[in-house]
């Protein structure tokens, strides 16, 4: 076999597992979806996202998660956008290249990895417990907001390398302050890069529910909370609880319920890869 | 006068009060377009204040390197000055210590003396904001704003606190006039400016750093990436901005040097060779790599 035969015949062979290793992920997805969509599609009605939770489960709904779902993902955006565009702006613009650059930048990359559980754990002991918020969604929303502030904070930093240094400096020439040039030029033609890093992170949120089992989230809750104050549940968990009745009846809804947590997570991140193409499209001047 | 609007209820009275506070706006930020980038009267006036530009023995680093050692210019107001010479010899970091764009470089270092109007304009005391509006630059690839056309005219006086619409308009429209793409835009001002033609453009950013009324323009190879209409028809724009403006171009093209320019000074590995009128560089040169270079033979 000469040079030339073996490497198409390694080039075939890598092709055909790449097909291969892409497309079991596909066809446990696809059979995933069509097995939930069996189970639970006829479960769906106006009735299950009008009901609050119940013994019996033909009457229970998931009015109180999906309301708490909201809730959760409303607070969790208002402290973690703020706090992670002003990170990321201040890491890539302002702070000095330097030992404690690297060393912020290494701890963020870092925290992106840390298991979701250990958040909730330390988002037991200073939200709930120092910071006396007790087991309410201010805690849960402040649990979540640390878990993807590192998504948030990269992609904003990601974003803003790859606005082009000729814009900075035909601000800068207009006498523009730095300031200026980072609000009125650098952050708006960042902003599809940092609003696609927003939702999905947003995503990996919606999901979540181990940090926020163990900051004390009910697995039962009969009403819909008022304030950030109040006690909640998320879609997740009452997933979950469904999903560990004894009777079958509840897997019917367990089904519905993930019918609609996964059609929320892929408009999220579908938009997110629409707005992804459109931003890369614009950002060519 | 704030207390006397609310006792007075003449309607009247009330519209010329506010009128008249309008009008001292409006003065005020006149002020501002036309304003002097010298905050201090008092500093010290060193050079000839004939010259509008004046360097002496300016030396430039970037970290370690040496990169422009002892550049002494001095250059008249409302003249074209062209510096030319082989890739890399400095010319960009030269033009580039006017409007002190070196500084946002780390590292960057610069002894010597850089006046303009015969003022300091690396003393402590100088706003690099004001500088910068006083002296503005395009650069060699067209960098319009991804905004309007509109918004990228009104920019610069936007950061610099304008906010009467009229005079914002009056200004753009006048700006866009001068830089002569007008009567091409004027429909359009809407529209994002990244859809226009790469001379176009270009022109647009004339326009852009004209519209904050400055005394002195840099252009660095402004016209290498754009065809040749397009090239001449910013040749004729210079030649007619020089009657406001004093103008520093680096070019590549021997032509346009020769072309646009009333003197040249001729750069080479970081050191000023040769300054003289265009005319006699290009026809008498007094150096051999002068002559090499103008000659075609390198660069
Ligand atoms: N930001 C920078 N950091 C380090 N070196 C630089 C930088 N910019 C330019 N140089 C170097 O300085 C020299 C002069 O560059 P420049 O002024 O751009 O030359 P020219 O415009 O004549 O081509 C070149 O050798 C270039 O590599
Ligand atoms: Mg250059």
């Amino acid at each position: 076999m000469n040079n030339e035969e073996e490497k198409t015949l390694k080039n075939n062979a890598f092709k055909v597992w790449a097909v291969f290793a892409t497309s079991i992920g596909l066809v446990m997805l696809g059979i995933l979806l069509v097995k939930i969509g069996m189970d639970g599609m006829h479960r769906l009605s106006l009735q299950f996202f009008t009901s609050l939770p119940s013994r019996r489960a033909e009457d229970a709904g998931i009015f109180t998660a999906w309301v708490g779902t909201l809730w959760i993902m409303g607070t969790t955006a208002l402290i973690a956008i703020p706090i992670g565009i002003g990170a990321g702006i201040y890491l890539e613009e302002y702070s000095k290249k330097g030992w404690w650059s690297n060393f912020l930048e290494i701890n963020i990359s870092n925290l992106a990895g840390v298991p979701s559980i250990i958040y909730g754990l330390l988002g037991l002991e200073v939200f709930v417990r120092l910071l006396h918020m007790g087991e309410s969604i201010l805690a849960g929303s402040f649990t979540l907001a640390l878990l993807i502030l590192p998504i948030v904070i990269v992609s904003t930093r990601e974003s803003i390398k790859a606005v082009p240094k000729t814009l900075r400096e035909a601000s800068y020439a207009l006498g523009a302050s730095k300031w200026q040039t980072i609000s009125m030029q650098v952050l708006p033609a960042a902003s599809g890069g940092v609003m696609t890093g927003i939702i999905l992170a947003l995503s990996r949120a919606i999901g979540e529910t181990a940090p926020l089992i163990v900051v004390g989230a009910l697995t039962y809750v009969p009403f819909t909370p008022k304030s950030v104050f109040d006690s909640f549940t998320v879609l997740p968990i009452q997933i979950f609880n469904w999903v560990s009745r004894p009777q079958a009846e509840f897997l019917v809804n367990a089904a519905a319920g993930i019918i609609v947590l996964v059609v929320i997570t892929i408009v999220m991140n579908g938009s997110a890869v629409l707005l992804r193409n459109r931003w890369q499209k614009n950002v060519k001047w | 006068m704030a207390e006397k609007c609310e006792v007075v209820s003449q309607t009247g009275m009330e519209i010329a009060i506010i009128e008249k506070k309008m009008e001292t706006r409006i003065e005020k930020q006149h002020r501002i377009i036309g304003a002097e980038f010298m905050p201090d009267e008092n500093l010290s006036t060193k050079g000839n204040v004939m010259n509008k530009i004046e360097t002496k023995n300016v030396q430039c680093w970037y970290g370690d390197f040496h990169v422009l050692r002892d550049v002494s210019i001095s250059v008249e107001p409302n003249t074209v000055t062209a510096l030319i010479g082989p890739s890399g010899c400095g010319k960009s970091t030269y033009l580039r210590v006017f409007n002190r764009m070196n500084d946002l470089i780390d590292g960057f270092k610069l002894e010597g003396d850089v006046l303009i109007d015969g003022k300091d304009i690396y003393d402590k005391n100088i706003r690099v904001n004001e500088l910068r509006k006083n002296v503005g630059m395009v650069f060699q690839k067209p960098n319009p704003f991804p905004k309007s056309i509109f918004e990228n005219v009104a920019y610069g006086l936007r950061v610099n606190g304008v906010t009467d619409k009229k005079l914002i308009a009056d200004t753009v429209e006048r700006s866009l006039k001068q830089a002569a793409v007008w009567n091409e835009v004027k429909d359009n001002l809407h529209k994002n400016a990244l859809g226009l033609s790469g001379g176009q453009q270009q022109r647009l950013c004339i326009a852009r750093a004209i519209a904050v009324q400055p005394s002195v323009i840099l252009m660095d190879e402004a016209t290498s990436a754009l065809d040749p209409i397009s090239t001449g028809k910013i040749e004729d724009l210079i030649a007619d901005l020089k009657k406001d403006y004093t103008i520093l171009i680096v070019t590549h093209n021997m032509q346009q040097a020769l072309r646009v320019s009333d003197k040249t000074a001729f750069f080479f590995l970081g050191d000023m060779i040769e300054y003289n009128d265009t005319k006699e560089i290009f026809n008498n040169p007094q150096h051999e790599h002068t002559r090499n270079y103008v000659g075609g033979r390198f660069g």
